[in-house]
């Protein structure tokens, strides 16, 4: 019904401009400059309104940050999120202060700079030292945020020889996620999608039978991971790409058929310590108030209310992956040492599972 | 019939030779004769003027409302997914009207979403902002603004234009295909793209879809080697390169950045084109999928991207050039002042089309590339933002104790650099291969492009319709409506693309049919209701634009032979359209396009087949 009033009101908005607009027209006086060449009145006018503009630009910016600021980048969960993170918000603070003053230049000056018939323009085509300027000057940024976006990205997607490392296999299909833990040996079996149909269907994730590597691996539907440890993900696909999303620990690399990509990070933040933080017990309590209110609609229609939100990690697909490519996400849970070992020895091995 | 049609090409084919035997005055003293009386011309008919022509006036007009047409079925596309986007998953009764099967009671079904993404953006992309903003100012402006009678092939011209035609019409008829259109995403990624069982797009919508760009990329061209010939060989005398509308250089470079890349693009449909009906294993391997594994191995589908994107970067600066060089031709001449920099302008142009053959990788941070060949992308992307820092800043100087007249087509150019410097700008943040990690694909990177080529592109299309509508249709469009149509676009644009910022810094993906599905993104939602009611006014502010188009054809106030008191030569020709441009010889030119308001000059402006004259310098060139 909203829905109706706001789209009716709309379309009324729009045939009311294009009326007033009519009116405007035939209601001009007798000296009326029916030219459609912009005449010093318009020229006033519109320089005026390239003013207000500019004003409407920076209010609109300061008024986004101050409503949706609290969603802009999720709390960091990993031990690169914090460089990221700095790096991020470096190169904020650069295009903000360029925006603020192009804009405020650009607009000032066709404001100021209105025309009428008695100004002359200045004859002005050419400085070699203000070109020389406005290219050195962005150069010299520039230089300095590809070294320190450099630096980050080298530091961040160099996975070195770890032995301490767990490795997990990331498997995506339309549309879904599994993951796999290499077990006791610490070695991920061989896998190939031509396995999948082996053991009925049991073999999940496509582990090669003969590979005695794959006996001991664990294929899971949640995705725990212990903190503090680093833990390189092997990446695989099924059938079309898709791509391992896990923004709070910045984290994206693509499922891709045919190849095994590889990403690694360090998580530093229990689930537990998450929810317990401030900023996310605010978002929770937002969720929870906006579920809350659509709950006791759906329940006035006669429908079942909306479960209460609580916070979890979580891994999202991010490439366009087909019909349901926005419904294909895993929970995240990260967890001590003892508590993920604890819960890796209840999950069966390959071997038990297919037998 | 058959008589006077080759009288025709052989004049034509005069007209060309005269251009390029240098001129000399005896041969120009036959122009006379050739185009002084227009009872010389073989009488058109219907087909030969509307719609075989090959006028490259008249071609431009075909670009030009064909493109509009697209842009008509490609933005409506945008308000019909906004609309799902912002109230998920309600009923709509225009969903019920205009998706039928596809919407069971007026609820959008995800395929359907996923195909008005797709087609959205390829024609919006392709179909109006390449082919609709560069085929018809390339068509209009080349030839007048150069000093040519026509283009240097009509008849190729015309081809382009019907092969183009053909294009949208394949497009357009894969919309009503059982399945549905082509659903993979612009960038039609395989294997989502090449197997059927992958989703219903990819049966019949996607075969469309690549025969329909087959065609396009032959059109394009086509067109492109033409614009190429006409601009090197068909100058009139006294138009050396340096002496040439920024206009026209922008032309010329989206021409050759064209002609390098767009071959690319049908290289990688073609073979897309093999691995879906042929059994080929170009992008395809060890693929499982509806319970069977495909016979496919050894491609790759990140070779794909490679052969995409390497037509799919310079793409945008295909699309974006023309808008910069209409930009810059309305705000010199609306601002009373030489465009500033004018050889850094050029500098910039040429550096901009070099480096966008050589950033496509920043596309792929995160496909699985080597990540050393990430940071050397990452390198060659940040340096394109110098270029485009100078242009801005070119931009901004120009205006600044100007004269400014602020006609519709001012206005829309101002819009263009204000938005081109807020999209650029987020473009050094994606084009960091590190920050690129969590941004890359989420709603941050459809609000930057959006902003930096989407909408600066077409307030430089909107810009080059108002500027050039007395030129192209004999009449002035009203300007109220173009102040009106101007402001409301101006806000809603960055009313829907500001905004979009934040929810993709949260982390939302792109290409999603609903956002509240799980409650992560729940506190978002309000910011999508806001942006899908800034779509539709929006929306609502082109009906005014069409309406102003269509109604000023035939009830405009007749337009005067230079309204904007502007330097460039097609302003000298008469406004009645005649085959051959000016009815006697074509003007020499003597200065550069830009001398407004030169001081010795009694008008503040001195158009370019104005003699110098005694003691007054070239001060530019």
């Amino acid at each position: 019904m909203t829905i109706l009033l706001v789209l009716t009101s709309l379309i009324l908005i729009s045939i009311a401009v294009w009326q007033l607009t009519k009116i405007l027209e035939l209601s001009k006086p007798a000296d009326y400059d029916d030219s459609e060449i912009a005449s010093d009145k318009d020229n006033d006018m519109q320089g005026k309104l390239m003013f207000l503009f500019l004003i409407f630009i920076y209010a609109l910016t300061i008024f986004s940050f101050y409503q949706w600021g609290d969603v802009m980048l999720p709390e960091s969960a990993s031990v690169h999120g914090e460089n990221y993170d700095n790096l991020l918000w470096f190169s904020f603070a650069v295009i903000f202060f360029v925006q603020t003053i192009t804009q405020a230049l650009l607009h000032y000056f066709a404001f100021k700079y209105r025309g009428n018939k008695k100004r002359k323009a200045l004859f002005f085509a050419d400085s070699t030292f203000l070109e020389g300027v406005w290219t050195i000057i962005p150069t010299i940024a520039l230089a300095g945020l590809i070294l320190y976006g450099l630096f980050t990205w080298v530091d961040i997607m160099t996975i070195e020889e770890n032995d301490d490392a767990l490795v997990v296999e990331l498997y995506a299909q339309q549309f879904n996620w599994k993951a796999r833990y290499a077990g006791e040996d610490g070695v991920l079996g061989d896998a190939n999608v031509r396995f999948l149909q082996d053991f009925d269907g049991k073999n999940l994730v496509g582990i090669d039978p003969t590979d005695r590597n794959g006996d001991d691996d664990i294929v899971v539907q949640e995705l725990h991971l212990p903190v503090n440890r680093e833990v390189v993900f092997r990446i695989r696909s099924q059938d079309v790409l898709h791509s391992a999303y896990m923004p709070h620990f910045r984290a994206q690399m693509n499922a891709v058929p045919g190849m095994i990509n590889q990403f690694a990070f360090i998580p530093n933040v229990t689930t537990q310590e998450m929810r317990l933080r401030p900023e996310i017990v605010e978002k929770v309590r937002k969720i929870n108030k906006i579920r809350f209110d659509k709950s006791e609609d759906l329940v006035a229609s006669g429908d079942f209310p909306l479960d209460p939100y609580e916070f979890d990690f979580l891994l999202l697909c991010n490439k366009i992956c087909g019909a349901s490519h926005y419904n294909m996400q895993m929970k995240i849970i990260v967890e001590t040492e003892e508590e993920f070992n604890r819960w890796l020895d209840d999950q069966p091995t390959f071997k038990e599972f297919v037998q | 019939m058959a008589n006077k049609g080759n009288r025709r090409a052989k004049i034509v084919g005069t007209d060309i030779e005269l251009d390029i035997t240098e001129k000399k005055d005896v041969v120009i003293e036959s122009h006379d004769d050739d185009h002084g009386h227009d009872d010389h011309h073989p009488k058109e008919t219907f087909i030969t003027k509307y719609i075989f022509s090959i006028d490259h006036k008249m071609i431009s007009k075909q670009y030009l409302i064909t493109g509009l047409i697209m842009g008509i079925v490609g933005i409506a596309m945008s308000l019909l997914f906004r609309l799902q986007l912002a109230w998920p998953e309600e009923s709509f009764g225009i969903f019920d009207v205009l998706l039928g099967k596809w919407a069971t009671d007026g609820v959008m079904d995800p395929n359907v979403y996923l195909a008005l993404v797709t087609i959205h953006g390829t024609i919006m992309v392709f179909f109006v902002l390449t082919a609709g903003l560069s085929g018809t100012f390339s068509n209009l402006l080349i030839p007048l603004q150069i000093g040519a009678r026509d283009m240097a092939s009509g008849f190729l011209n015309m081809i382009s234009y019907w092969l183009f035609f053909i294009s949208s019409a394949l497009m357009i008829a894969s919309l009503f295909v059982e399945a549905g259109p082509a659903a993979a995403g612009w960038t039609i990624y395989p294997p989502l793209s090449a197997l059927p069982q992958a989703q219903p797009g990819s049966a019949a919508g996607m075969t469309l879809w690549l025969v329909s760009m087959a065609f396009f990329i032959a059109s394009s061209l086509l067109a492109a080697l033409n614009y190429i010939v006409t601009v090197l060989n068909l100058r009139t005398k006294g138009m050396t390169m340096t002496r040439l509308p920024l206009t026209v250089w922008a032309f010329l470079v989206t021409a050759i950045i064209g002609v390098v890349s767009f071959p690319v693009l049908l290289s990688a449909a073609l073979l897309l084109i093999m691995d879906r009906s042929f059994g080929t294993s170009f992008f395809l391997s060890d693929i499982f999928i509806q319970g069977e594994v495909l016979h496919y191995q050894g491609g790759s589908p990140v070779l794909f991207e490679h052969l995409f994107w390497f037509l799919g970067h310079p793409e945008v600066y295909i699309v974006l050039l023309p808008a910069l060089g209409i930009a810059s031709e309305v705000i010199a001449t609306n601002a009373r002042k030489p465009i500033f920099g004018y050889r850094a302008m050029v500098g910039s142009i040429l550096a901009i089309a070099f480096l966008s053959t050589i950033v496509w990788g920043h596309h792929m941070f995160v496909t699985g590339m080597n990540p050393f060949l990430g940071s050397v992308f990452t390198f060659t992307t940040l340096l394109i933002a110098i270029p485009s820092a100078v242009k801005a800043f070119n931009y901004i100087t120009t205006i600044w104790k100007g004269n400014i007249q602020f006609n519709p087509a001012m206005l829309f150019a101002i819009g263009l650099v204000s938005t081109f410097i807020t999209g650029g700008l987020t473009g050094i943040i994606l084009g960091d291969s590190a920050l690129d990690i969590n941004l890359h694909d989420t709603y941050f990177v459809v609000a930057h492009f959006h902003l930096v080529m989407g909408i600066s592109a077409l307030y430089g299309l909107f810009a080059g319709v108002y500027h050039w509508y007395p030129r192209m249709f004999g009449r002035m469009m009203n300007k109220t409506l173009g102040y009106v149509h101007f402001w409301i676009t101006a806000i809603s644009a960055y009313g829907v693309f500001f905004p979009m910022h934040f929810i993709g810094m949260a982390g939302l993906p792109r290409r999603y049919y609903t956002n509240t599905n799980f409650p992560y993104f729940d506190d978002v939602a309000n910011i999508n209701v806001i942006i899908t009611l800034f779509a539709l006014l929006a929306g609502a502010a082109q009906i005014i634009f069409l309406y102003n188009f269509i109604n000023s054809m035939y009830y405009g106030k007749k337009a005067e032979q230079n309204p904007w008191k502007s330097n460039t030569l097609e302003w000298t020709a008469p406004i009645k359209h005649i085959h051959g441009n000016w009815p006697g010889k074509i003007p020499h030119v003597f200065r550069w396009a830009y001398d407004y308001s030169k001081p010795g000059s009694k008008e503040d402006f001195v158009p370019q087949n104005v003699p110098l004259k005694k003691g007054e310098k070239e001060l530019q060139h």
